[in-house]
């Protein structure tokens, strides 16, 4: 049963199983384990990158395209549903609007991108795709009228979703059952959902030709198969899923502005997430982003407790006190992506699968 | 044999700035086993890729049976019953042998769906492949990566089988695997346009033979007509032969 629902892809290591393990009970009870209206947030966001990271690795893991027009599809998602709400009102109308407008631009625009350049070398597309996504960012902002320019926009939700809806009167297991606790569900089981017809997708046949087309286009193509026509699906299908994320993104944030969900910023992190989780091994997404996350979003906070430790101690304290100030946090973030390429270039989930092969007779 | 099921009529090819077909004419009767020799760089390699799409014809016309296919797209022309096995293998080392296997069956789209029988056939011919089904193809030895490949193009029946030096750098045990595989495809009737430099590999398998230097098909005939005529080997093959001796 199990085995079904992850599509027979089993994650071949026990430390990588304990690993997912452990994310998913994690994510699963977060509102319960880690009370608190920041680690809510953390961990609604490393369910919306999930789902982007996974569709970004059907992209570049499984089909060896290099895009940069990936934020441009999880942008369109979240505007989609912030415009939609923000015209509309909040209604369950409006975000399946919002959400279907989104998908249907994504998917036409995707698929003229694939149709036109996936021609082209590996190195030409990544160029269209990096002018494509820098001229819909400044379109974005010049269209202040409709998405808000560089100031985005607040909207508000439907009420089944905002805080002040409750559920119970009296709190469950200390946590108040209210509109915010079912968004994070909402975002949970959806994540969830996506992430498993991802990892059907990848498992299918149409994924084998996927991963045949990545390993040698021209081979696929004696074999008899169209690459273009492959290449192209698995654009539209990455894009597809990455307007979902901006789309859930939108809701749990309920505002949505250029460096929420278009900077290249993001491009960058997602780019990261899968290399550090490994690429073309779809479970890379889920650890990848989940320790990305993490590491973004409480290094800060460890370097303080670490820094003030290390503050009482006298003269070479006082340089290491300096290193671990909470300002840095960007270089000893960078020195943990250096170190884990260095150490991991399979990624994390490549190098634990590796080792297990390595373990059995 | 009646007639042939493929034709190469004057086609000569362009690679970049490079003219390295000058004119190939080449003819594949039906049913038979055709070999192709030359020494590198003769532009062996570079027919076999013209016939597949691989590479453009700039000039001439390549005919399978009849139809001029020298235009059309290389699935297409894979879509015709055309197998090609080129000659790095081009084996998906991430797959399995299973996988691998199963893309190239058009008619299964899965591994179960691979016709049982004649799965059971190519087992016969190359056991390895049994042993190694779940094994992801990257690990295999390169005489069995080369037995996946040719397994590969037969998996389902094609009309004609192209391979390219099946037999390049594999141990003679495993060269002798290849020539009974060969020969029990033969059996079938199954039409293959083999390269080789190995010529006594050539001379157990072939019935015609076409031999190219510079772009150009210099000689073409039946094996038996060449086995029998040192002094044609000679002349033709020249050093190629001798570095066999």
């Amino acid at each position: 049963m199990l085995s079904a629902l992850l599509s027979h892809d089993r994650p071949a290591s026990r430390l990588l199983a304990a690993l997912l393990v452990a994310i998913v009970v994690g994510l699963a009870f977060a509102p319960f384990l880690f009370p608190g209206a920041k680690s809510l947030s953390v961990a609604a966001k490393i369910l919306v990158f999930i789902v982007l990271v996974a569709s970004y690795d059907l992209l570049l893991g499984y089909t060896g395209i290099v895009s940069f027009a990936h934020t441009m599809f999880f942008g369109i998602g979240a505007y989609g549903v912030a415009i939609a709400l923000a015209r509309l009102g909040p209604g369950w109308g409006a975000v399946a609007l919002g959400v279907a407008l989104a998908l249907a631009l994504s998917l036409v625009l995707s698929f003229v991108i694939g149709l036109f350049s996936l021609r082209v070398r590996a190195i030409f597309y990544a160029m269209i795709t990096l002018a494509v996504a820098a001229a819909f960012q400044t379109l974005a902002s010049q269209l202040s009228d409709l998405t808000g320019g560089e100031d985005g926009l607040s909207f508000k939700v439907p009420e089944a979703l905002t805080p002040g809806f409750s559920l119970a009167d009296a709190p469950f297991l200390g946590v108040s059952l209210d509109g915010r606790l079912l968004s994070y569900y909402l975002l949970f089981f959806a994540a969830a959902a996506l992430f498993l017809v991802m990892l059907r997708i990848v498992n299918s046949p149409f994924g084998r030709v996927l991963q045949a087309i990545r390993e040698n286009d021209f081979r696929a193509e004696a074999l008899g198969y169209r690459t273009v026509v492959y290449r192209t699906l698995s654009n539209v299908l990455g894009a597809g899923f990455a307007t979902l994320a901006g789309a859930l993104l939108a809701l749990w944030l309920r505002y949505n502005g250029p460096d929420t969900s278009l900077s290249f910023e993001i491009m960058l992190d997602i780019l990261l997430m899968v290399v550090i989780g490994g690429m073309g091994t779809m479970y890379g997404a889920v650890v990848g982003a989940t320790l990305f996350i993490l590491a973004q979003s409480y290094l800060q906070d460890l370097m303080r407790i670490a820094g003030a430790a290390l503050g009482d101690l006298p003269a070479a304290g006082g340089f290491l006190a300096a290193l671990l100030s909470p300002d840095r946090w960007l270089l000893w973030l960078g020195v943990l992506f250096v170190l884990s390429v260095y150490y991991f270039p399979a990624g994390i989930v490549g190098r634990l699968r590796a080792r297990a092969a390595a373990a059995k007779p | 044999m009646s007639g042939a099921l493929l034709a190469l009529e004057g086609v000569h090819t362009h690679i970049g700035a490079y003219h390295i077909l000058h004119g190939v004419h080449l003819t594949v009767p039906r049913g038979g086993l055709t070999v192709l020799l030359g020494r590198n760089g003769a532009g062996k390699t570079t027919t076999l890729r013209t016939i597949m799409g691989l590479w453009r014809a700039s000039h001439g016309r390549v005919l399978f049976e009849g139809a001029d296919i020298a235009a059309r797209a290389t699935p297409e022309v894979a879509r015709l019953g055309i197998a090609y096995v080129p000659e790095n293998m081009g084996v998906f080392s991430d797959l399995t042998v299973e996988e691998n296997m199963a893309l190239a069956a058009r008619g299964a789209r899965r591994a179960a769906e691979i016709d049982r029988a004649r799965l059971e056939w190519i087992f016969g011919l190359f056991p390895a492949l049994r042993k190694f089904w779940l094994h992801p193809a990257g690990l295999l030895s390169g005489g069995q990566k080369q037995m996946l490949a040719v397994a590969r193009a037969i998996v389902e029946p094609r009309k004609l089988l192209i391979v390219d030096e099946p037999t390049k750098g594999l141990a003679p045990a495993i060269v002798q695997n290849m020539v009974s595989a060969f020969r029990e495809l033969k059996r079938t009737e199954t039409t293959i346009l083999l390269v080789e430099q190995n010529f006594h590999f050539a001379r157990a398998l072939g019935d015609t033979v076409a031999v190219m230097d510079d772009g150009r098909v210099v000689h073409a005939g039946t094996m038996a007509a060449l086995a029998g005529d040192e002094a044609l080997q000679q002349r033709l093959l020249g050093l190629a032969l001798a570095a066999h001796h």
